[in-house]
């Protein structure tokens, strides 16, 4: 994996960039330096990837993330935000010559307002502390990424966070109505509000998702939704993941909408059952389907659901008839990453398909898992295709990342070919970024790195991720000291 | 002053070929249904030729459709399949007085979304992707046909709602849902403006799933729609009713579709000569902007969230409101006040900035609809 070389003219700065940073904010010691601390920075949660960074900064304010950006633009200093750096995808990975800029002393609740709905907070607040403040009035955010204990607001705008819930509730942007962002020249922007629908073009849009590439984001208006009086799950075991599949199809067009559907297969029920003893059917694959409502129209939903099931031969049907029930058939999935681990080092893929293909992709997936001789668990939100393919290797078998990375590539190639994307909810960040040819021609990157253009001129916000290398050259180097230097080599560690 | 005769491409490379050859303006039209914005003086460039659905995959909820496809014919598609598009898209030809055929084109490139917005989300919400041509003349493809897609720069929400200033569609992908077989309101009648959106604002904070609550100043009717299945409607109805006791006795109306259809049209303002304006705004200040707008009627939907106001001709309504937490559209006016007037609100400096740098950079020569959203 490539990263440019440190550019010698930034390094060379590093004491005065550092000296205007302290007289900048309020606190000094909110400016990082010793190598000793910066190495807590050096990665996200793409642990096989760390380069620690020139320093790193944890403003308080938005008109200190302001003053920040106005010295690294006039010093030319390449910026990478940083929300909770739990990105999947490398997003918060530093340069040598960068500056890390963390919102995550900035977590207050600055507005909550029921009849409007929404809550405005400082970005570095976690997804779960949204939700933390309104549950008590009976409202929750809906996004949920499995990381939603860690992960920062921040971070979900920049990755347009999904979740489990995301059949029905949509993803970030469609729960995100206005922001507060700081450009790379330290202007204070203001998009949206706490009103439907921004006016003028819908700058929200390209925001969010942007991967910290357009600008800093220090407080967002969410919409927060009434808690549903009820869900409950049911599970449901197949002999033949291919029907479990199908079944998902048959459930989605029977005009049921239920919040979730989640799929495993034989790897990862097998997983899971040894790691929290769920109670698992011994089978090749499950599906876990969740509906809400009141308990009668619950009730009737999943009279739909298990007579759809019931046609596809099921080896189990288990419906809860307790909050205990429902929480031991949750249980294994919500552990399934956990209970992965324990097998061994795992990378999670994260592309998206439609799901009539579902059955065709698992069997390609196995069939790659056999010609590469490493396993694969696949565990996924099947209602809406975001697939999670585990690829286990051993961190420590010289080769065995690489080759990971080599059918985990080979995966998501298959997931465009059938007409999916690359990645569904974890962004492409450095792990994805030299894949996007795979799914976009030169001229559609090419417009999107015009919105980049217009936002951040000088290429210094997060410039190494997302666009190839290559493809960005360009722009990149326009802006650095006189000799570029030959591409850096990050090896995994 | 229209210039030329219209171009009317068939297919996408004969679009791309025109935008290209063009040595001036262009006024894209689809079903030339919603005249909305400054009037734009240019030859007209038709994406009607484009019609016909790519692909259509009910169990995936997955629509793929030409930007030139007549809305009539989607909902005919997805109701055989007992499928709609979500966000409820309104038909402007009652308000604007036009003629034709509305396409999915038109519907996307302005963000028209219905009153079920405020529970489902808007049109953006729904699209999945996009194919356009841009001012050059180059095809660009964003986003996909799946319904998580993170996957680079989100273009296709962009060119939702940019009104044809950064890019001619000419193919959306949207995510469609099941349609309800039952629906019911619940009325309230002479509730104030006030007790209106609270009553609204309350109902929508249930969970109740609210899929619809206007408040027609005019007639004194507060209007709350459930939808789904027939019993869960009337279990929900009832807990509903219980809970706004307190702003009176709620009538039931069972399946009321044309009183929400004319909600969507905005129909109080068909036929009389106001100047017809969107404001969009947090439902807790609507009545309190409605009160400094000295109104002829008034139609809150979106819970209050959305405000239809229609003044004299030729009244600058944001003069009235002041500064708010929202922005003022100008929907319906004659060619000379939608000249005088910006029909869009005028964004900050800042954000003026930025969009005229995206113009700049999306249509090098300015010849999309230039200056139809300023």
């Amino acid at each position: 994996m490539e990263m440019p070389a440190p550019d010698a003219r930034v390094m060379a700065l590093k004491s005065s960039v550092v000296g205007r940073l302290r007289a900048a904010l309020a606190d000094g010691r909110a400016v990082i330096d010793d190598p000793a601390e910066t190495r807590a920075y050096e990665c996200d949660a793409l642990t096989a990837y760390r380069c620690a960074p020139l320093c790193v900064v944890l403003p308080a304010t938005t008109q200190e993330v302001s003053a920040i950006l106005r010295i690294c633009h006039e010093a030319g200093v390449p910026v990478v935000p940083r929300g909770s750096g739990t990105s999947l995808a490398g997003g918060a990975l530093p340069t040598a010559d960068c500056v890390v800029l963390g919102v995550s002393r900035m977590d207050g609740v600055l507005e909550t307002h029921l009849g409007d709905r929404i809550i405005r907070v400082q970005t570095g607040r976690t997804n779960l502390a949204v939700t933390g403040a309104v549950e008590a009035d009976g409202f929750f955010y809906a996004p949920d990424p499995s990381s939603q204990l860690a992960c920062a607001i921040a971070g979900n705008i920049a990755m347009n966070s999904g979740g489990a819930h995301c059949l029905k509730y949509g993803v970030t942007t469609n729960n995100l109505v206005g922001v507060t962002m700081v450009l790379m020249d330290g202007t204070i922007v203001e998009f949206g509000g706490a009103h439907m629908d921004a006016g003028g073009l819908d700058l929200l849009a390209v925001i969010c998702g942007s991967e910290g590439q357009l600008g800093v984001v220090t407080e967002a208006t969410l919409r927060i939704l009434p808690r549903p009086e009820g869900a409950r799950p049911v599970l449901i075991g197949f002999d033949d993941s291919e029907v479990a599949g199908a079944c998902v199809a048959d459930i989605i067009r029977a005009g049921v909408l239920p919040v979730a559907i989640e799929f495993m297969d034989r790897l990862c029920i097998e997983a899971c059952e040894a790691f929290a003893h769920a109670g698992y059917p011994d089978c090749e694959a499950l599906l876990i389907v969740e509906v809400e409502g009141s308990e009668a129209e619950i009730d009737a939903q999943l009279a739909t659901i298990l007579d759809i099931a019931r046609r596809h031969d099921p080896v189990e049907l288990r419906e809860s008839r307790s909050a205990e029930e429902s929480a031991r058939i949750w249980l294994g999935r919500k552990s399934a990453f956990g209970a992965m681990g324990q097998i061994g080092d795992y990378m999670c893929l994260d592309g998206t398909i439609p799901v009539s293909a579902l059955p065709k992709v698992l069997g390609r997936i196995g069939a790659l898992s056999r010609d590469y001789g490493l396993r694969v668990g696949n565990v996924f939100h099947a209602g809406d295709g975001n697939m999670h393919p585990l690829i286990l290797y051993d961190a420590n078998a010289p080769g065995d990342l690489e080759k990971c990375e080599a059918m985990g590539a080979d995966i998501l190639r298959l997931c465009v070919e059938v007409g999916g994307c690359l990645t569904g909810e974890h962004g492409v960040g450095i792990e994805k970024r030299d894949l996007m040819g795979v799914q976009f021609g030169p001229a559609d990157l090419e417009a999107q790195m015009r919105v980049k253009d217009v936002f951040d001129p000088g290429w210094l916000l997060n410039p190494a991720k997302v666009f190839p290398l290559q493809t960005s050259a360009g722009r990149r180097e326009r802006n650095r000291g006189p000799a570029p230097g030959a591409p850096e080599v990050l090896s995994a560690r | 002053m229209r210039t030329g005769e219209a171009l009317s491409p068939t297919d996408e490379a004969e679009l791309a070929e025109a935008v290209r050859a063009a040595d001036g303006p262009l006024r894209i039209v689809g079903g030339g249904t919603r005249d909305i914005g400054r009037p734009v003086d240019g030859q007209v460039l038709s994406v009607a030729g484009l019609s016909g659905v790519t692909l259509y995959e009910p169990g995936a909820l997955t629509l793929v459709v030409r930007a030139g496809t007549p809305l009539a014919e989607i909902e005919a598609l997805l109701a055989g399949q007992n499928q709609r598009l979500p966000f409820e898209p309104m038909d402007h030809r009652g308000l604007l007085g036009t003629k034709g055929a509305p396409t999915i084109g038109g519907a996307i490139a302005a963000n028209v979304s219905g009153p079920r917005r405020v529970q489902v989300g808007a049109a953006r919400d729904f699209v999945l992707g996009a194919r356009f041509v841009d001012g050059s003349g180059t095809v660009i493809s964003n986003g996909g046909r799946v319904m998580k897609n993170v996957t680079g720069t989100d273009l296709a929400r962009l060119i939702c709602g940019a009104h044809g200033t950064l890019g001619v569609l000419t193919e959306v992908s949207l995510k469609v849902l099941p349609d309800v077989s039952f629906a019911a309101d619940l009325t309230f009648e002479g509730l104030d403006d006030g007790a209106a959106v609270a009553a609204m604002s309350d109902a929508l904070g249930t969970p109740f799933e609210v899929t619809g609550a206007a408040h027609d100043a005019l007639a004194g009717t507060t209007r709350l729609r459930l939808e789904g299945a027939e019993a869960s409607v009337r279990y929900r109805a009832g807990a509903l009713a219980q809970r706004l006791s307190r702003y009176g006795a709620a009538r039931t109306c069972d399946n009321c579709a044309a009183r929400w259809a004319a909600i969507r049209d905005a129909a109080p303002f068909h036929g009389t000569d106001d100047d017809v304006w969107r404001v969009h705004a947090r439902p807790s200040a609507a009545a309190g902007l409605v009160a400094r707008a000295d109104a002829r009627r008034t139609l809150y939907d979106w819970g209050g969230g959305l405000i239809w106001i229609g003044c004299a001709p030729g009244t600058d309504l944001r003069a009235r409101l002041g500064d708010f937490d929202g922005h003022a559209t100008l929907v319906r006016a004659g060619e000379g006040t939608r000249r005088a007037i910006p029909p869009f609100a005028p964004p900050s400096t800042p954000i003026a900035g930025l969009s005229a740098g995206l113009r700049a950079r999306f249509d090098p020569r300015g010849i999309l609809n230039p200056g139809l959203m300023e």
